[in-house]
């Protein structure tokens, strides 16, 4: 399983992403949305793993640029924020159970990565 | 100015304590008093105004009235008592002119005339010729008076001087009133004589009391020194001195008001008359002549005192009323203000919240990741596992690390309006359904609870989980308060059409007052000692305006608390952010 981390705390998605590593994933992390469509561009994913507020760029605009790259990408949504606005918007876009909030415990997440590829959240738009 | 209890408007004690001296915009008593105040003025001070003029317009009309008949009956027994004397005293002079003077000396003569007279005229008593020297030369009548000199009397003097002659009444010899005409008959040659008649003054007296006077009125003569020249009925005998000031001369008649001497008051009309000793006075009492003046005033007054109670009592019913209203539509719009307030600082700790927990989330994360990452380079790499109480101290970091993340997560939890999935619930089932959760522990403390359902409440439209979220959270605190073998009443009733209510009931130790206006707020707890957080009541109350329902609490310290959460039974969306907007509007 491959996985793109997008989130603009460099620290937090280089963590995430070699603790990832420990356990099998491969995982490399961007930290802006022109990264990460450059980043989908050499490289093949199957989920990518967004906060939803990037610099310059909501998470579901990018989603929406993703999803043109590679239709068949898959989508987790972070947020360490919990206004309503992100909520509707996390929600709506990935569907509850793929919307977690920060900070995230690493087995769940590793568990979402799994069920989502599995295409357990199928049904969802 | 009103009674107490029942009559006592609810305005009347209001003092809004409650709000704060700014938001009172109204006092009621004094918007009262002055509604009152004003109105009361602008209505009765121009009617009782009117109700003055008219009242002094009314009585001088009456007075003035009565005057004028008063003038008119004088006027008129004046002309009476004028054509009365003057009629003899043509008679008189008629006769001189007559007569040949000697036929005066012949005494025989003489008692025909007096005959003719008595007979024509009545009254007359005797008659007599007087020479120039004042002797009576020839005398008919039943005194023997024949010779008499009159030179020297007053009378006689003026009849010579002025021809003719009536004097004041006088008591004659048989002590009977009498008055006496005088003429004087000029001869040709120079000389004269005089024809002198005495009458008796029946037919005077018969003239004036012959007029009809109401009541206690009275017409009588006096003379020019005061003394009544006819009998009263009311002030004494002839000759008596009258007990009323002489009226002063006028050639007209008069009306003037006097006092007898009761002190009551008199309308006096009063005449000279001419060519007489006589004045002609007509004394009625003013209080008979008004009484019908009386009954109009009190008509007037009457009607006066009636329109002022009905006014008054209009206005004060009417400000009352008034008042009143206003002041329900304030006591709404202070309700309102309050729970729009509420909400308002809800919504803004929610804001803050969410803020906060959004900055710390951040760092959090970081802490959790890099934590996690230092565990897993102990766990995967060999070199490090000899040393397991490093593995510990991080799992101690990330516990902590989660700790926290569990109070961002709650207080995000609060601040957002999370999606609501609507179901049709029985409520009777979701709150017993709640209960099963804790019903055990219920049953270890021994504490007593009741569901009860008042009226019929149909199935409605809400969200399941909320619900129970809502009821568990205030049910645990109820647990919390109550002592063992306590007791928690769970009340379901229909409020109305669109309404349902659930109230927990516990006999708690209760809430102190000023815990009560705060126990809503997050953060907000008085068990932080046993690892309260304050944040279920919050939650709580967010959770209920999601539903769109109102949560309100009552408690006194000792007694217990009473939760009562009322639900729409029609469930219509509506987002947080349009709540914001209508609560800052």
């Amino acid at each position: 399983m491959r996985v793109l981390l997008v989130d603009d705390e460099a620290e937090l998605v280089s963590t995430l992403a070699e603790r990832l590593s420990f356990r099998g994933i491969e995982a490399d992390w961007v930290t802006t949305g022109e990264e990460a469509l450059k980043q989908v561009e050499k490289q093949r994913y199957e989920v990518a793993v967004l906060d939803v507020k990037i610099p310059r760029i909501s998470g579901l605009a990018l989603k929406r640029l993703l999803e043109e790259q590679d239709p068949q990408l898959k989508f987790i949504f972070l947020t360490g924020h919990g206004s309503e606005e992100d909520f509707m918007i996390g929600s709506a876009e990935a569907g509850e159970p793929y919307y977690l909030i920060k900070p995230v415990e690493l087995n769940l997440l590793i568990e979402k990565l799994h069920e989502i590829i599995k295409g357990r959240g199928k049904g969802l738009p | 100015m009103l009674p107490a209890g029942l009559w006592k408007p609810k305005f009347w004690d209001h003092y809004d304590v409650a709000s704060g001296p700014q938001k009172q915009l109204f006092n009621f008593r004094r918007i009262w008093l002055l509604a009152v105040l004003l109105t009361v003025g602008v209505s009765l001070v121009p009617l009782i105004f009117i109700t003055v003029v008219d009242y002094r317009a009314t009585r001088k009309g009456i007075e003035s009235e009565i005057r004028l008949r008063t003038a008119r009956l004088v006027s008129n027994t004046r002309r009476s008592v004028t054509f009365f004397l003057e009629e003899r005293q043509s008679a008189l002079q008629f006769i001189t002119q007559l007569h040949p003077c000697q036929d005066f000396g012949n005494s025989t003569e003489l008692r025909l005339i007096l005959e003719n007279l008595k007979q024509s005229f009545g009254g007359f008593v005797d008659l007599g010729i007087i020479d120039a020297e004042g002797n009576q030369r020839t005398y008919a009548g039943p005194y023997p008076l024949t010779g008499k000199n009159y030179r020297d009397q007053e009378w006689f003097q003026q009849v010579v001087l002025k021809g003719h002659y009536i004097s004041d009444v006088f008591l004659g010899y048989r002590r009977v009133p009498h008055l006496v005409i005088a003429v004087k008959h000029q001869l040709t040659d120079g000389s004269y004589h005089i024809l002198r008649a005495t009458l008796d003054t029946e037919r005077f007296n018969q003239l004036i009391s012959g007029m009809e006077i109401s009541g206690s009125g009275d017409a009588l003569l006096i003379n020019h020194r005061g003394e009544l020249q006819t009998p009263s009925r009311l002030y004494g005998p002839v000759l008596q001195d009258l007990a009323l000031p002489i009226p002063t001369f006028s050639s007209k008649t008069e009306v003037l008001e006097e006092r007898d001497q009761k002190g009551e008051p008199l309308i006096v009309g009063y005449a000279y008359i001419a060519d007489s000793p006589f004045i002609l006075m007509i004394l009625k009492h003013k209080k008979e002549l008004m009484q019908g003046w009386n009954w109009t005033r009190l008509e007037l007054l009457g009607f006066l005192a009636l329109s002022i109670a009905v006014i008054l009592i209009v206005i004060l019913g009417t400000a009352t009323y008034l008042v009143e209203q206003i002041f329900l539509a304030d006591q709404r719009r202070v309700a309102v203000l309050h729970k729009v307030e509420y909400a308002n600082k809800m919504a803004s700790i929610g804001r803050l919240a969410a803020g906060v927990a959004h900055e710390i989330n951040n760092p959090l994360a970081i802490i959790n990741e890099k934590a996690g990452l230092i565990k897993d380079i102990f766990s995967f790499k060999k070199e490090f596992q000899a040393e397991p109480r490093l593995i510990a101290l991080m799992d101690s970091i990330i516990s902590s690390v989660e700790r926290c993340a569990a109070v961002t997560r709650r207080l995000l939890r609060f601040a957002r309006h999370m999606e609501v999935s609507i179901q049709t619930i029985n409520l009777e089932e979701v709150v017993r359904e709640v209960l099963g959760f804790i019903g055990k522990e219920a049953e270890y403390r021994d504490i007593a609870v009741s569901v009860q359902v008042q009226g019929e409440i149909p199935p409605f439209e809400n969200d399941r989980g909320k619900l129970q979220q809502i009821f568990l959270n205030i049910i645990n605190n109820a647990l919390a308060a109550i002592g063992d073998g306590g007791r928690l009443d769970i009340l379901l009733r229909r409020v109305d059409e669109q309404s349902v209510s659930v109230a927990f009931i516990d006999n708690g130790r209760g809430i102190p007052a000023e815990d009560l206006k705060r126990v809503f707020e997050p953060f907000f707890t008085t068990k932080a000692s046993q690892g309260g957080t304050g944040l279920g009541l919050s939650i709580t109350y967010g959770l209920v305006q999601e539903l769109g329902g109102s949560i309100e609490v009552e408690s006194e310290v000792g007694k217990g608390t009473r939760f009562a959460v009322n639900l729409p039974l029609k469930y219509e969306k509506r987002s947080r952010e349009i709540d914001a907007s209508t609560v800052s509007g």
